[in-house]
């Protein structure tokens, strides 16, 4: 770690240090119940204490996340590509996916609950769902931001339609799919936990927290929400460091 | 409207999908039902025409979910608790309470962060990465922790949809009062202009098409937080209420009818403010 990445990361370090400690300290002096806000200390001991069911409920959830994640965001992909060649599909389905990506999409977990059982199938469909078109939207803008020079250059090697996508129009996409790919970590996370409140196996995250709430665990609630904030965390900056490899030609990453 | 023909197309293509997938899906619980009736000698268009028309289907059909609809928004008086026009209210109140807190408090912070630069470095990579977290999973908690100090009813609600709204609307912010050149900010500097003044006179003006933009996305995001919140505080009512006693009891076209009211209240909201944005933007004479 050089001086320059240690200067960047110091100042959020100190703040979240700051936070923490604030919180320990009012919790301690003011005498605030376990019940309506445990102490980060308290939440960290119930953290390493429950780490066999911790373990359980990530991988539950995150079967459905990833499944869910893989399958909307590739489907998303192709389906970019195929309307591609067609203005009039074009112009057709993106206005409308503009608007789906508005709607409160995660309203389909009861139903998706219902048709694929409780399991985590019916959370993949759920984040299938959700993240189909943020991938649509951003892919097909992706595939027409390669320039006019570019394509008439590829036009003058005689390149045919299959060429120019692989060697110029994908690559030249790659940004804005990986924009999509990055919005998709979260949408998939909530996606996957909202539908795990619809009825899921005991256990999953989501289950966790609707069911320690009603016991008023809260400190098993908070645990789980680190989890889930760590794993959202990790998920987004594995995408973001898989970006920064395959996209380093990007003017954003090649300015610093 | 050059967009109007591939639009219609599309939206018949999607109509006619889901005819046939409803008779697909729902055709072997059909043929159940008429075992059970002891029916046997049934065509097949009578097959078809009857699981578009059940009670419990696994996909309703599009009719029946305007029929539901229909029946719930215009036949049931608005007070009635059956109505879909009282629960979309609540949730509309819940929402618009909610986003007004949530576009108040991201834009104060937003403008904090640009004002004061120790602020940005400590605070701002907090923002980016909450965005990375699933902030939904802390709705039930919320409701809980709100109730531990008698607060109920709308309140709880309006707090998780003010929470969701309002990281989009900072980042935006802090995106749009970025957004003058140097050039400019130049200018106001031999102009001698107080910080106040260049944040007013230029800054502010300089940020509204990320203003609009970040507030149809904090609006839309309130709205699932007011649903989501709905969903685990079912008793006062409102759709996310509506969708779990939809599944409760397995009264799927209900589900369907309560989850075309939030899309099309998404669309309403998220619609009204860009009209808004784009009568204020030619007024100001962005270019579109």
């Amino acid at each position: 770690m050089n001086a320059r990445a240690l200067e960047d990361l110091a100042p959020p370090l100190l703040f979240g240090l700051a936070v923490l400690a604030l919180w320990e300290m009012g919790v301690r002096l003011l005498g605030v119940p376990a019940i309506i806000l445990p102490a980060p200390s308290a939440i960290g001991l119930r953290l390493a204490t429950s780490i066999p069911t911790l373990t359980a409920d990530f991988f539950q959830t995150i079967r459905g996340v990833l499944a869910g994640y893989f399958i909307g965001s590739a489907a998303g992909l192709i389906v970019a590509i195929l309307i591609d060649r067609s203005g009039f599909l074009q112009r057709g389905l993106l206005p409308l996916g503009n608007l789906v990506s508005a709607l409160p999409i995660v309203g389909v977990a009861p139903i998706m609950v219902m048709w694929f059982g409780f399991d985590w199938q019916s959370k993949a469909a759920v984040v299938v769902i959700m993240t189909f078109f943020p991938m649509l939207v951003n892919a097909s803008a992706g595939l027409s931001s390669a320039g006019a020079m570019e394509r008439d250059l590829m036009k003058t090697y005689a390149a045919d339609y299959w060429q120019t996508l692989l060697k110029l129009r994908l690559p030249a996409a790659l940004p804005f799919v990986f924009n999509a790919l990055k919005i998709n970590t979260t949408l998939a996370m909530i996606g996957a936990i909202v539908a795990e409140f619809f009825g899921t196996p005991t256990v999953g995250m989501g289950f966790r927290i609707s069911t320690e709430v009603g016991h008023l665990s809260i400190d098993m609630v908070w645990a789980t929400i680190v989890v889930a904030a760590v794993t959202g965390s990790a998920f987004y900056a594995l995408v973001a460091l898989i970006e920064r490899r395959a996209t380093f030609w990007h003017a954003s990453y090649r300015a610093r | 409207m050059k967009s109007l023909l591939p639009l219609t197309t599309v939206l018949l293509a999607i109509f006619a999908v889901w005819y046939v997938a409803a008779v697909l899906m729902n055709a072997s619980l059909q043929r159940d039902a008429f075992a059970n009736a002891g029916k046997t000698d049934y065509s097949a268009a009578e097959l078809a025409g009857a699981s578009l028309n059940m009670e419990r289907p696994k996909l309703p059909a599009p009719h029946q979910i305007v029929g539901e609809l229909n029946k719930l928004v215009f036949e049931t008086p608005p007070t009635s608790k059956r109505s879909l026009v009282y629960h979309a209210l609540i949730t509309l109140e819940e929402t618009v309470i909610g986003f007004a807190i949530g576009a108040a408090l991201g834009i104060a912070l937003a403008v904090a962060i640009v004002s004061l630069k120790p602020l940005e470095r400590s605070i701002m990579p907090w923002i980016v990465a909450s965005q990375t977290v699933p902030i939904i999973a802390l709705a039930p908690m919320i409701v809980v922790i709100l109730n531990q100090f008698d607060i109920g009813g709308m309140t709880p609600k309006a707090v998780i949809a003010a929470y969701l709204s309002f990281f989009p609307i900072t980042v935006g912010m802090v995106k749009g009062l970025r957004s003058p050149e140097p050039l400019q900010l130049d200018l106001m500097r031999t102009y001698s202009a107080t910080p106040a003044q260049t944040l007013l006179k230029l800054r502010a003006p300089a940020s509204l098409p990320f203003f609009f933009a970040s507030l149809k996305i904090g609006a839309a995001a309130a709205l699932v937080g007011a649903v989501v919140a709905e969903v685990t505080k079912s008793e006062d009512g409102g759709l996310g209420a509506r969708l779990l006693a939809g599944s409760y009891y397995g009264q799927t076209v209900q589900i369907w009818a309560a989850l075309f009211a939030a899309a099309a209240l998404s669309a309403t909201l998220v619609g009204a403010i860009g009209i808004a944005g784009r009568l204020t933007l030619k007024r100001m004479a962005f270019s579109p």
